[in-house]
């Protein structure tokens, strides 16, 4: 299974193993790593699941939906790597991924 | 004052559903909830969006979803207190004293609170400085706008409400509209107004930027701004104005002396009802081992805390349980029988 690396806004590192086809908001949701809320469930509609991805990942994945872009607008901090983890769908291509998390979703 | 057998807390689709069966079993209720539209989740966040999963409906969208609901109130006498948020409850003999934002007071032996993720709030700025100009001179909405005449507003985001409160403020004021990239996300006319308004010089654009510092004693005399790039803009401003949408909070629930975990409501599965005795959780708020976050689950769940409703309601009346087929009580009520 891809391993996927969630770094808290304090610097504590989660490597978890998350399965292909789920997002990177629920391999999160689904380990107890804090500081994603993903108030909508996935729906991008909330943008509380908002991380930055470093560079060198950032132009590996798949471009960004307009709705995407748009909701990006509504988080906390946005910049200019991040995404929204409900959108990074987790296959074999993202394995070694490692997201930044922000020290706040709101 | 308002007494009633039952306070809701949300209009959402729980909410709204648990209203039609207290009302049904002859209940009478409130709805009190902070968006300014009856649907929650539903008509703030995916009104266009179909939803597959509702019993007997093979389709629908957050807003069709909504709408039925709401005529399935049609027969019934309910008041909506909207704009409003729930601020305080608290024990009163055996009564729940409930107090809103807007100085409303309600007084019941029963509170189910449908609050979904909790209530939409607006998003605020990152820089905690801004807190201390919040309702002074820094805003994320407008009530007057009188107050920006010949003041400058400079103005954040880029959809609906920062573009149309650009265009607008700049026939009185001196706007700076400052947005996280180039493009925009609203009405492609408003953008073009706006585009319009900024090479005839009535508007300062600054895209790629965002907020980085407010300055000011008492009120706001200027503003940081800082690039994409890293460089730091000084704006001179009166006033600053922040649209970013909504965000769910759970606000003043957690104070409430509720059982509170991971942001949501521990209930039992016979009533739904808390820790507090008449005190109701239902919907997406509440959690019980195997808790779904359908809204199915919600009706379910609001249906049976309406019937725990009528015990505390109606203590000296037994419950009886009808079918809305063939009950002529349950047919009156609905306007069917005379």
């Amino acid at each position: 299974m891809p391993k996927i690396t969630y770094i808290t806004s304090a610097d504590k590192i989660h490597e978890v193993e998350v399965e292909n086809g789920l997002t990177v908001m629920e391999g999160a949701v689904q380990n107890d790593i804090p500081g994603i809320d993903a108030d909508c469930g996935g729906g991008m509609a909330c943008a509380t699941c908002h991380v930055y991805v470093t560079e060198d990942w950032f132009n590996k994945l798949p471009k960004k939906e307009d709705g995407e872009e748009d909701m990006i607008d509504m988080a906390y901090e946005p910049k200019k790597n991040s995404r929204l983890s409900c959108q990074l769908i987790v296959s074999d291509d993202l394995d070694g991924l490692i997201v930044n998390i922000p020290s706040k979703q709101a | 004052m308002i007494k009633t057998d039952a306070l809701i807390i949300g209009a959402g689709p729980t909410g709204l559903f648990t209203a039609h069966q207290l009302k049904l079993i002859g209940l009478n209720c409130e709805v009190v909830d902070n968006l300014d539209k009856i649907g929650g989740q539903c008509i703030e966040l995916y009104p266009d969006k179909p939803i597959y999963d509702i019993p007997a409906v093979p389709e629908c969208t957050g807003e069709e979803l909504t709408n039925n609901l709401i005529n399935q109130l049609k027969p019934f006498d309910i008041n909506f207190h909207l704009n409003e948020r729930v601020d305080e409850v608290k024990k009163e003999n055996d009564r729940w004293f409930v107090k809103t934002s807007n100085n409303k007071i309600f007084l019941t032996p029963n509170v189910i609170i449908a609050g979904g993720v909790g209530s939409f709030e607006p998003r605020k700025f990152p820089p905690k400085e801004c807190e201390k100009f919040e309702n002074k001179s820094l805003f994320y909405t407008v009530k007057d706008k009188r107050i920006f005449e010949g003041k400058t507003v400079s103005i954040f985001g880029g959809g609906d409400s920062a573009l149309d409160w650009a265009v607008e403020l700049s026939k009185k004021s001196k706007v700076n509209l400052i947005h996280r990239r180039d493009e925009f996300r609203g009405a492609r006319s408003t953008v073009n107004k706006i585009n319009e308004l900024a090479d005839a010089g009535k508007i300062n654009l600054f895209t790629k930027n965002q907020l980085s510092n407010v300055n000011g004693s008492d009120q706001i005399q200027s503003i940081d701004i800082k690039h994409d790039e890293g460089e730091i803009k000084k704006l001179e401003t009166d006033y600053v104005l922040g649209f970013f949408g909504l965000i769910m909070q759970l606000g003043p629930i957690a104070s409430w002396g509720l059982n509170i975990d991971k942001k949501k409501i521990a209930v039992d599965t016979e009533k739904f009802e808390t820790n507090q005795k008449g005190i109701y959780a239902v919907g997406d708020i509440c959690s019980y081992p195997g808790k779904l976050k359908l809204i199915l689950s919600g009706f379910h769940e609001g249906a049976l805390a309406a019937r725990a409703c009528f015990k505390l309601a109606r203590p000296n009346e037994k419950y009886r349980f009808e079918f809305t087929t063939t009950s002529s009580n349950l047919l009156k009520r609905l306007g069917k029988k005379d």
